[in-house]
């Protein structure tokens, strides 16, 4: 079916952005409202589908809408088009409703901010951007959307660039999303040489004919591209530092959605990788690994707002995951990656309530005593603490469960390993998480004597309280009757329909009674840890273990040693080659026609009997031509 | 067609117009009070050529007429060249319109009493007005001239005045004069040569007029010596106007010492009237031995483009500069025009010589505009013509700095500007018939237009990033103001629409390559 309606959703945020940006400050006094309620509408526009499509029988819910034709060249046929269907809906009302929440939260959280109206172009260009990566119709298009966000994330992450550490953040997030992206043209150009057309449809389509080499070739180039967008290992190491933006901005972008556009490329892909067994390996690897790192760097960060990114990078670390685990894992990495949407916002939200009341100190040793002055936050943040260390029933239980419960059931030892991995991640996310609660909320206070913590406004715990609804809530919603998984049905295995008989090799009973066990000794071991004073200042006589891991377990000192210095080696030698070489034959040239300039301008001697001379020259030497043609 | 002494003179009108307001011209000199004399004679001017204009219009249609015994050939080429010399000239005469650019007395011999107090007492005499309207007869009568003699006599016309204006530098009058000289010495030194190959045209086809020396050539029985040499020399005189290497010595010096109201002149109108003449008589009367004369074209081209280019760079000052350039421009339209035929066919003809005109009218039209701006920073009180003059222009008068960067990113080829188009237009021509001939001539074109973007952009550079050395503005009448921005304005439009400028080109060559 086609739709005309689907625009709008991108045109909406884009018209905005570009508006408030072209206007200046003009806009100051109302921009941030205008921007707001543009990301509402959007949301309207969203939601209104969504219930056209509830309504709609499922195997013709999705909707298409062709904007132009983009790229004609020969038989390379793209148009610019686009696809709204159960996997994009989901998306889309994450996208637009967080947003919208976050919006909200902004105009409270960034009132003192001289920059306030350009932050929320900024914002609004982002949801544009992110909705035409989750609603274009083929690679290329969702590449548009891909370096859309990229832009927008370095934009954010740099929103205070007076400072030069955070300049650098952005810059640094953008050159790890560079060599993601890379891996994503290469895959488009892969297949455009494999298959003739990128459109989704149309890749699925021919899909079979493809040799598996091409197939591991696209699978892996997308496995980059998805590490570099949603912070994987080994592209992980910049979603710390984006920790430097506004604080809606790491809720938004590098929590709830951008960083999940990894989990919607490989889930989009499905199609790929399920034909790709070599490929769908490495993402496993790639999550296990990397739900592993992340939720170890957690155990030692002092910064809140770093102990949720890495507890981000961990949580995506599980989907992606559930998405190397074909036809079954999709639908459970993307319910994940909804109810991780709502709680780990809520918590980022939390944060920037506490840091909003504590003098923008981000450094969990000086909290400590919080609950008392920051109830609501308290509240809003314990739920969402609830739902990602997976206590039923909240949100994160229902989803992460089924994850470690279907890594379990792979096939073959891989089962054990990865299952293994996913049990061992929760029972660490259990600890730091109850780390981050223990030391933020409850012992004795700890801060400075100027600061004076206070419950944040109406405009700022309005939205977490409704985020907060969603960590309660939204688990049982999608998965009670296996709701969600048949929803996304037609999207990702219909095709797989009669692959659904994988091993039981531990009942559903079995595997949640270890993850609540797993989780239960994560919290005791917290509690037992940090129940007696904390020490305002980091110890430095901790074990090496703690020591790697507030250095991010090395992931900077790998990257400088492995890929900066020999790059600036690199750089070097070519400059030097540059000046030298190729400078050295360009000036060579230079030189040569300035020497010949001048030796042309001696014969303009200024004498009349020369210059007819010269003529006369000329006319016998032109007649000797002639003469000699003709003969 | 008829012995009966019929002139038509409805056909000759444009030209008959011009030279009527020349000798009112004259006559206004001579008897109306000097201090009305200058606005006056200026009003004549511009009044006739609109005229003449209108008159042109008139008879656009005529295909193939001929006038005065057939010693004028009114055709398509024709009468769009004339149409585009009266706009140029009245662009032209709109841009010089002020006299304080020339001497008040030229007959007093420079830095004498007599000259003195002609200054003070403001005896200043307008001559330049009714020499441009001679000169401009000329140049109407020289691409519809049919036979040598009317031919030689349109050549004169045009240059008499020519030379006599360059030696009216109200400033540095020696240096002036002495370019005046030396146009005239070496002008009426390529006539010479001109009437010479005339002759031995005439010993070859016992003809002088182009159709008698085409039938001779087609029956080719008769001497081809004297056919050769003939064309040799009647195309050195054409083509001494045009200012082809290695007939363009005099280029630089006449450009620099003339007045740079009338270097605007010379280097404007009369190449487009001395391409069309050229073009007339190699297509018209002597297409048979294309074969030679492309070869001849070939190194005419490749010196121009290679002296034009070269000796561009170590020019200090701006006026020899673009004499030099405009050297390296004709090269290139040469480039059009002896791509026409190749292996005897003349079906890609019309492409490459509408090419051409194309490429000399943008051309004349960007001269035009870059040697506007130059003339009003003299304006200023001072010789305004090394490129240092131009530090800064951007923040003195940011308007003519861009009129001037507009003209010099044409004349460099920068799309989406017209010259663009017109060096694109050129080599598609040269390229058409598919020759490795072709291709090494345009990889030689190319580069040498990549040596004329240094100089070109360097201007550029002096004008917007170089500190001014002064802070005077630039300041100008309303409607030199009007008129330049205007012409700024048409080489960019013509660069995005070429199309229009393009189809007429055509549409003229087409209908004389009809016939």
């Amino acid at each position: 079916m086609t739709s005309n309606n689907l625009v709008y959703l991108i045109a909406l945020p884009l018209f905005s952005s570009g508006f408030l940006m072209i206007l200046g400050r003009r806009a100051d006094k109302w921009g941030h409202i205008f921007a707001t309620l543009i990301s509402a509408s959007a949301f309207g526009i969203g939601a209104f589908e969504f219930l056209q499509m509830l309504a709609r029988p499922s195997e013709s819910r999705a909707l298409t809408q062709k904007l132009f034709s983009w790229i004609s060249v020969g038989t390379f046929q793209v148009d610019a088009s686009l696809l709204l269907d159960q996997l994009s809906i989901s998306f889309v009302l994450l996208i637009t409703g967080v947003g919208t929440l976050i919006h909200i939260y902004s105009i409270a959280y960034m009132s003192h901010d001289m920059d306030r109206r350009r932050f929320f172009a900024f914002l609004n260009f982002f949801i544009a951007a992110m909705l035409l990566l989750v609603l274009g119709d083929s690679y290329l298009n969702l590449y548009v959307g891909w370096e859309g966000v990229g832009l927008a994330s370095y934009l954010l992450i740099g929103f205070w660039n007076q400072k030069p550490e955070y300049a650098t953040a952005a810059k640094k997030a953008f050159v790890a999303n560079r060599v993601g992206d890379v891996g994503l043209s290469l895959a488009i150009m892969i297949a455009f040489a494999t298959f003739g057309t990128v459109s989704f449809s149309g890749v699925e389509e021919k899909v079979s004919g493809a040799s598996t080499a091409a197939l591991t070739g696209i699978g892996l180039m997308l496995l980059l591209a998805a590490t570099g967008k949603s912070a994987q290992f080994p592209l992980q190491s910049w979603l710390g530092d984006a920790m430097a933006g506004p604080t809606p901005v790491s809720a938004l972008i590098h929590a709830a959605t951008m960083v999940t556009a990894g989990v919607y490329l490989i889930t989009r892909s499905n199609f790929i990788f399920d034909n790709a067994p070599t490929a769908q390996l490495c993402v496993v690897i790639i999550g296990a690994i990397t739900l592993m790192f992340g939720a170890l760097i957690g155990t030692a960060k002092d910064d809140i707002k770093k102990a949720l990114a890495a507890s981000t990078m961990s949580q995506i670390g599980y989907m992606i995951l559930a998405t190397g685990l074909g036809p079954v894992g999709y639908a459970f990495a993307i319910m994940h990656l909804l109810t991780h949407g709502f709680f780990k916002a809520g918590m980022f939200l939390g944060a920037g309530s506490v840091m909003h009341g504590m003098d923008d100190e981000v450094n969990m040793r000086k909290y400590g005593g919080l609950g008392k002055f920051m109830p609501i936050t308290a509240i809003t943040f314990g739920l969402g603490y609830l739902a990602i260390i997976g206590v039923p029933p909240f949100a994160g239980f229902y989803s992460k469960d089924k994850i470690i419960e279907t890594a379990f059931n792979a096939e073959g030892i891989k089962g054990l390993f990865i299952g293994g991995a996913a049990l061992l991640g929760a029972l660490v996310t259990a600890f730091y998480m109850t780390r981050v609660i223990i030391l933020t909320f409850t012992g004795t206070k700890r801060w400075d004597e100027k600061a004076h913590p206070h419950e944040s406004p109406f405009l700022m715990w309005g939205p977490m309280a409704i985020l907060a609804i969603g960590s309660v809530a939204s688990g049982f919603l999608l998965s009670s009757g296996n709701r969600f998984v048949s929803w996304l049905a037609p999207v990702v295995n219909s095709h797989e329909a009669d692959h659904a008989e994988h091993v039981e090799r531990f009942q559903p009973v079995v595997v949640t009674s270890m993850a609540l066990v797993a989780v239960v000794i994560g919290v005791a071991i917290a509690i037992v840890k940090y129940r007696s004073e904390v020490p305002r200042v980091a110890p430095t006589n901790v074990r090496f273990f703690t020591k790697i891991a507030r250095r991010d377990l090395l992931q900077d000192d790998f990257n400088e040693a492995v890929l900066m210095r020999p790059g600036q080696a690199l750089t070097k030698f070519l400059v030097a080659t540059d000046e030298k070489a190729i400078d050295g034959a360009v000036r060579t040239v230079g030189a040569a026609v300035i020497g010949s300039s001048k030796g042309i301008r001696k014969t303009q001697t200024g004498f009349v009997r020369s210059y007819a001379l010269l003529i006369l020259l000329g006319a016998f030497a032109l007649l000797a031509t002639i003469w000699v043609v003709t003969l | 067609m008829t012995d009966t002494p019929i002139l038509q003179y409805s056909f000759l009108a444009p030209i008959l117009i011009v030279l009527g307001g020349a000798v009112i011209g004259v006559l206004v000199e001579a008897f109306v009070a000097t201090k009305r004399r200058a606005s006056i004679q200026l009003s004549i001017a511009l009044f006739t050529i609109f005229v003449s204009f209108i008159s042109l219009l008139r008879i656009r249609n005529l295909t193939s007429a001929k006038a005065a015994f057939n010693s004028v050939m009114i055709d398509g080429p024709a009468i769009f060249m004339q149409g585009t010399i009266l706009l140029i000239a009245f662009f032209a005469v709109m841009i010089i319109g002020d006299v304080d650019h020339f001497t008040a007395q030229a007959s007093a011999v420079p830095g004498s009493e007599e000259e003195k107090s002609a200054v003070q007492t403001g005896r200043q005499q307008t001559e330049v007005f009714p020499l441009t309207l001679f000169a401009v007869a000329g140049m109407l009568l020289f691409p519809a001239a049919s036979d040598l003699i009317t031919l030689f006599v349109a050549l004169e016309v045009l240059s008499l005045p020519l030379y006599l204006m360059a030696g009216l530098s109200r400033r540095r009058r020696l240096f002036s004069q002495e370019a005046a000289l030396k146009y005239f010495l070496l002008g009426a030194y390529s006539s010479a040569f001109f009437l010479f190959g005339a002759a031995f045209l005439y010993g070859f086809s016992y003809s002088v007029t182009l159709a008698g020396i085409h039938a001779a050539v087609i029956g080719g029985t008769a001497n081809n010596v004297f056919l050769l040499i003939g064309l040799l020399f009647v195309s050195l005189g054409l083509l001494f106007k045009v200012g082809a290497v290695p007939f363009h010595a005099w280029t630089p010096d006449v450009y620099q010492g003339a007045p740079t109201a009338v270097t605007l002149m010379i280097g404007g109108a009369p190449k487009l009237a001395a391409f069309a003449m050229t073009m007339r008589l190699l297509v018209d009367g002597l297409l048979p031995l294309a074969i030679d004369w492309q070869q001849m074209l070939v190194v005419l081209s490749v010196g121009s483009l290679f002296i034009g280019n070269l000796a561009a760079i170590a020019q200090t000052n701006l006026k020899r500069m673009l004499a030099f350039s405009t050297i390296a421009q004709m090269g290139f339209m040469l480039i059009g025009l002896l791509s026409g035929v190749s292996n005897g066919n003349t079906l890609l003809a019309a492409n490459a010589y509408s090419s051409a005109m194309f490429y000399v009218i943008t051309y004349v039209l960007t001269t035009l505009a870059s040697f506007g701006v130059i003339l009003l920073l003299a304006r200023a009180g001072f010789e305004s013509e090394e490129i240092t003059d131009l530090a800064g222009l951007n923040q003195r008068s940011p308007l003519y700095a861009g009129v001037m960067a507009v003209c010099l990113f044409s004349l460099a080829g920068v799309p989406p500007l017209v010259g663009f188009y017109a060096k694109l237009s050129v080599l598609q021509a040269l390229l058409a018939p598919g020759q490795t001939g072709g291709l090494i001539l345009a990889i030689f074109a190319v580069m040498m237009s990549l040596i004329g973007a240094f100089y070109y952009l360097r201007i550029v550079k002096v004008m917007y990033f170089d500190q001014p050395l002064t802070a005077t503005t630039v300041s100008a009448p309303q409607d030199v103001k009007v008129v330049l921005t205007l012409n700024g304005a048409l080489i960019l439009i013509l660069g995005l629409v070429p199309g229009g400028l393009m189809t007429l080109c055509a549409q003229s060559i087409v209908k004389a390559l009809g016939t």
